[in-house]
């Protein structure tokens, strides 16, 4: 049983900046490009270690994407770096159309994924960009909870034939998967096997999530839980055997409820095994500025307000 | 470098044929843009029957020269000269346009031969042409790159990205084509959103400028193998040509953007484009 160690602090944009540098020296297939973030999203590390790889493109994430694709078409592996929030929005079309649409081999990393982007509010916040990637056919989605997770789903990206969009995290988070863990694209990893309450949580939530499964059991609930970092495709085995245990389920993310994983659960458990559902990540606004602590509690995005919902479906199923 | 005038006649002749399978493709599918596809007629032919370094029976050729058709909508002029070079039938060219067609509304590098890059979404090529030419620069492969722009493309603030950092990486391995045929879809396109002075901005973005007749097929040559010579930064031609190119009811205006011809329209465009080389 996976167990958080807080003595392992790394954030997940620091773990990927750190094996991107990795596979540089193992693959040199690889060329990254930069859009001006190249210090906060950690792709410097590359940077400093193969500058005539490293193609600094400027703020113009739109032309970036495209570099890229003619990069992929000429054989290289090209990692497409910046924030999430510019990735998804502003580069939408370019990713879509020259890149998914022609299936080229480009990896789209989107740094400060969800609330974390150091105080930078609404503008600099991406609670979008896995809903607008998951309607982009051909596309992979994936996003790790912690910084053993992303080194191997990078590799894993980068093995792949296709184009892949990765989400990590500004925060430095503690690490779940030492020791015994193997990432494969695509599928989920069973965290707690309770059969009171189904939680399913991707990202760095999953650490929240697990703390929430602590505070559910201090109250007698047995919950089970189910960690995606794949997004797309979904494990829908793994989630409809989450349902089918629990007979609840709360989903968790650091997103918009609209289009991420509580939408892709719900797809799927509205096909194949309807399940009564609830969701925590971002309500449908906008978010604002504030400390990575304040922005949890205030939306509700921590273990308190994860085990809160959790309880709720619980006692629904209950009749309570 | 020069074209005998045997030559000359020779490309001539294979884009003639080309202008007159646009008509038939777009007259039959009911669909297409045929003024973008008829002025881009000769720069199209000069590029596929001269200048690029293709092999129609190796479309993957990794060696081969790289075209990017950036202003997508004018597949039919591809596709027709595509056709013309090998890369495809003739007689799939009627299937353009139509449910499960392999020649889509607008160019899908998985499915047509010779098609190097999927395009339509228009200012996205001249990015995809930068990657490729930094791409064959890295692989120290001898390939040169082609990206062709339509006039209104040049209206996307990408395009102006992308000729910015094709500066600054010195992509002397990449030529950029203008097809300046003044026309947008809704109109000129010095009315729509000025262009003018075109030359200045490319040249203030650290771009060789050449411009040519874009229908004298001698011209556009020289030009194109004057492009290949400049070293150290990028080459833009600016083609200048006339919308919907060689039928006299088309040409110049924006109502045949994407209008098909009638039947009686088509058999009066074949006749003229017969009548003018004496057919």
């Amino acid at each position: 049983m996976y167990k958080i160690r807080y003595d392992m602090l790394m954030s997940t944009r620091e773990a990927f900046g750190k094996m991107l540098a990795e596979l540089g020296a193992r693959d040199e297939r690889i060329v990254v490009l930069d859009a001006d973030l190249a210090t906060s999203t950690r792709v410097d590390i590359f940077a400093k270690k193969f500058p005539g790889r490293f193609f600094e493109m400027g703020i113009a994430e739109q032309n970036m994407v495209g570099y890229a694709a003619g990069l992929a078409s000429m054989g290289f592996v090209p990692v497409v770096s910046t924030f999430a929030a510019f990735a998804s929005r502003r580069a939408c079309d370019q990713v879509s159309i020259s890149v998914a649409y022609p299936k080229m081999n480009v990896k789209i990393v989107g740094a400060y994924g969800g609330s974390f982007c150091g105080k930078g509010g609404a503008t600099h916040q991406a609670y979008e960009d896995i809903a607008i990637m998951r309607a982009i056919p051909n596309m992979i989605i994936i996003s790790p909870v912690d910084g053993i997770e992303t080194q191997q789903a990078l590799a894993e990206a980068i093995e792949y034939d296709g184009p892949v969009y990765f989400r990590t995290a500004r925060p430095d988070t503690p690490t779940l998967f030492a020791g015994d863990y193997r990432f494969e694209i695509g599928r989920g990893v069973v965290l707690r096997e309770g059969e009171d309450v189904a939680m399913i949580s991707t990202g760095i939530l999953t650490l929240d999530a697990l703390e929430a499964a602590g505070i559910l059991q201090e109250q007698g609930i047995e919950p089970y839980l189910l960690h995606v970092p794949t997004l797309k495709p979904l494990d829908r085995e793994a989630v409809v055997r989450a349902a089918t245990t629990a007979g609840v389920v709360v989903t968790v993310e650091d997103h918009s409820v609209i289009g991420g994983l509580g939408s892709a659960v719900a797809e799927v458990l509205s096909r194949y095994r309807p399940t009564y559902m609830a969701m925590v990540g971002m309500e449908d606004r906008f978010g604002e500025s504030g400390a990575d602590a304040e922005l949890k509690e205030k939306y509700g995005l921590n273990a308190a307000g994860i085990a809160k919902k959790a309880v709720q479906m619980y006692r629904a199923k209950k009749g309570l | 470098m020069s074209l005998t005038d045997q030559e000359v006649e020779a490309i001539r002749s294979r884009v003639r044929n080309v202008r007159e399978n646009v008509l038939r493709m777009i007259h039959n599918a009911a669909s297409g843009h045929v003024g973008g596809s008829l002025s881009a007629a000769e720069i199209l032919g000069v590029l596929y029957f001269k200048v690029l370094r293709v092999d129609p029976q190796n479309p993957d050729w990794p060696e081969r020269d790289r075209f990017v058709m950036s202003k997508g909508h004018a597949s039919a002029g591809y596709y027709a000269t595509l056709a013309e070079a090998g890369f495809i039938s003739p007689a799939e060219l009627l299937t353009f346009d139509c449910i499960n067609s392999r020649l889509q509304g607008h160019p899908d590098k998985n499915k047509t031969p010779g098609v190097d890059m999927s395009t339509g979404s228009l200012g996205q090529g001249l990015s995809v042409g930068c990657g490729m030419a930094l791409g064959a620069r890295l692989k120290n492969l001898d390939v040169r790159v082609y990206v062709l722009l339509g006039d209104g493309e040049l209206n996307e603030g990408q395009v102006w990205e992308a000729a910015m950092s094709a500066a600054k990486y010195g992509l002397d391995n990449l030529t950029a084509i203008v097809d300046r045929n003044n026309v947008q879809l809704v109109g000129p396109t010095e009315e729509n959103m000025p262009l003018e002075p075109l030359e200045e901005k490319w040249k203030a973005f650290g771009w060789e400028v050449l411009s040519a007749d874009g229908h004298d097929i001698r011209d556009l040559y020289e030009k194109l193998i004057r492009a290949r010579e400049i070293k150290g930064k990028p080459a833009v031609l600016i083609a200048r040509t006339m919308k919907g190119k060689g039928v006299s009811f088309m040409e110049g205006t924006a109502a045949w953007h994407s209008k098909a011809p009638s039947d009686a329209e088509l058999a009066m465009a074949l006749r003229e484009l017969g009548g003018e080389t004496g057919v």
